[in-house]
């Protein structure tokens, strides 16, 4: 417990010093809150969808909370290439632990991003319907933020090298993100589309938002719990296991 | 004296490449070990394999009456090491690292403290304690990293390569800490150095690996009258030619680049 713990401890620490990451982090949520929401506000009011505001706002909650802990996740790789994962990996603690308490680590660390951008969309005109669903859909943020967390600890215990990291940024999390419903409605999607977003585990996180935040609804709140838990008990597992097969 | 480091047969085997050739070496209780070798011959993969870092192909390894594959945290418990590269977490601080160790090694709160105060005084750096690392010099990241991996208290410490960049104030104060603490704690200090004076004052028994064979062993005189050289240096040439190792840059060369490039150079 001691050791999730400090290593829990160790990645809030590390986020909240370095302010510039911070920042960079909620520069691109708010850029596309800005750009979207206000760019395409007009066409989708006069196609009598209501507020695209609204509905873009829980997108880019999620988008931030993919991208930040993706992030987090391969940070490993990071500890990696300067050494601090060996000084982990020689001490008395089980490997399990340690992907543990970096993973609620990291988990932790992007939840509170996609709080912070809520807030964030708030100022820029987005209304949740019900107070009283708020805090459920901190909750969902929790289990979306492991779930990718697991996602990038596992997929960085592939790669060995940042040019990797660029790789999976390309080729994993941006079509994860651009596929999931995160920017336009599922429905009336050409089946292909569609059909993929059912297999993006992000679009259940995207529509769990929206189910709880403008109260719309894709996939059926019940769906989308049971679908976002399986996938981020597989990640996990998986995450665990491959971390404990890294050798250095 | 008995052993606490005992080697027998030790062989790893990567793809197409045997980095470690069927080696035995023991260490005594409470010495002083230099293990030498040119570039790629083998001594990291070594240090790995009794680290629990890797496991052998084959062979056995008893460390502190442990075997590092199937106890491996016995082992990890038996021993401190300060790597070739620095493994601090720069974003921390001094404190902040050592209290991470402490932790990870199950030092109750109070002895962690205590651990802590009288290392950190050992090494000279009580009074930056609260800096972040990444303001740290190379030398002083060296010195905490010395204070750390004898945090535990461990009856074995690895370091591989520590003086490397290191200037020679910085060098000498970081052998009087390992020389004290060898003698009064009675710590065995394992070492891997490129620089053989350095092998030569500090190493009770040394011995020398090259293509992932033990060449040579013994004392530097040893090694000295049996190749008829009077310096160390030169009984090292002797012993392991005087050809250049080509080493491939590995990813991590590239990375420090790349690292160097963004952040103009910190280590």
């Amino acid at each position: 417990m001691k050791t999730i713990y400090i290593l829990w401890l160790r990645q809030l620490k590390r986020y909240y010093r370095s302010k510039s990451r911070m920042i960079g982090s909620l520069a691109q949520p708010l850029l596309f809150l800005v750009s979207l929401g206000y760019g395409f506000g007009h066409v989708y009011q006069q196609a009598g969808q209501g507020s695209y505001m609204n509905f873009l706002a829980p997108g880019i909650i999620a988008m931030s909370i993919i991208f930040s802990a993706i992030f987090m996740g391969m940070e490993i790789i990071w500890d990696r290439q300067f050494g601090f994962l060996k000084e982990t990996l020689v001490a008395p603690v089980s490997r399990l632990n340690i992907m543990i308490g970096r993973t609620l680590g990291g988990a932790t660390v992007a939840t509170m991003q996609g709080i912070i951008v809520f807030f964030v969309s708030m100022l820029a005109g987005f209304t949740p319907y019900s107070w009283a669903m708020v805090p459920f859909a901190f909750l969902v943020m929790i289990l979306v933020a492991i779930m990718f967390t697991a996602l990038g600890t596992m997929v960085a215990s592939f790669i060995d090298d940042m040019h990797g990291f660029q790789m999976i940024m390309n080729f994993l999390v941006m079509p994860l993100f651009f596929m999931s419903g995160a920017l336009f409605p599922l429905e009336g999607v050409p089946p292909v589309i569609a059909t993929i977003a059912r297999f993006d585990p992000l679009s259940y996180g995207v529509d769990a938002f929206r189910t709880l935040l403008i109260n719309t609804s894709h996939f059926g709140i019940g769906l989308d719990i049971l679908v976002l838990s399986v996938i981020t008990f597989v990640f996990l597992t998986l995450g665990g296991y491959f971390f404990s097969k890294i050798q250095i | 004296m008995a052993n606490i480091i005992e080697v027998k047969n030790l062989t790893k085997k990567f793809k197409d490449l045997i980095a470690v050739d069927n080696i035995s070496f023991d260490v005594k209780k409470g010495e002083i070990f230099g293990f030498l070798g040119p570039n790629g011959a083998g001594k990291s993969t070594t240090i790995k394999m009794l680290t629990t870092l890797l496991s052998p192909t084959s062979g056995e390894i008893n460390l502190n009456g442990h075997n590092p594959v199937h106890e491996a945290n016995a082992v990890r418990h038996s021993f401190g090491i300060v790597f070739q590269d620095p493994s601090l977490d720069d974003e921390l601080t001094a404190y902040e690292n050592m209290e991470f160790h402490g932790v990870l090694y199950n030092l109750p709160k109070k002895l962690r403290r205590k651990k802590i105060e009288e290392l950190l005084k050992f090494v000279e750096l009580w009074d930056r304690r609260d800096s972040l690392v990444k303001q740290y010099s190379g030398g002083m990241k060296r010195r905490l990293e010395i204070a750390r991996g004898l945090m535990h208290s461990p009856k074995i410490l690895f370091l591989d390569e520590p003086t490397l960049g290191l200037d020679p104030q910085t060098r000498n104060h970081m052998w009087k800490y390992l020389q004290e603490h060898n003698k009064s704690e009675g710590i065995t200090v394992f070492f891997t150095t490129h620089y053989m004076e350095e092998a030569e004052r500090n190493a009770q028994r040394i011995a020398i690996i090259d293509h992932g064979k033990i060449i040579a062993s013994g004392t530097s005189d040893d090694l000295k009258k049996q190749t008829n050289k009077t310096s160390l240096e030169d009984a090292f040439l002797e012993l392991t030619g005087d050809n250049i190792r080509e080493e491939e840059g590995s990813s991590l060369d590239k990375i420090r680049t790349m690292r160097r490039r963004w952040t103009g150079n910190r280590r």
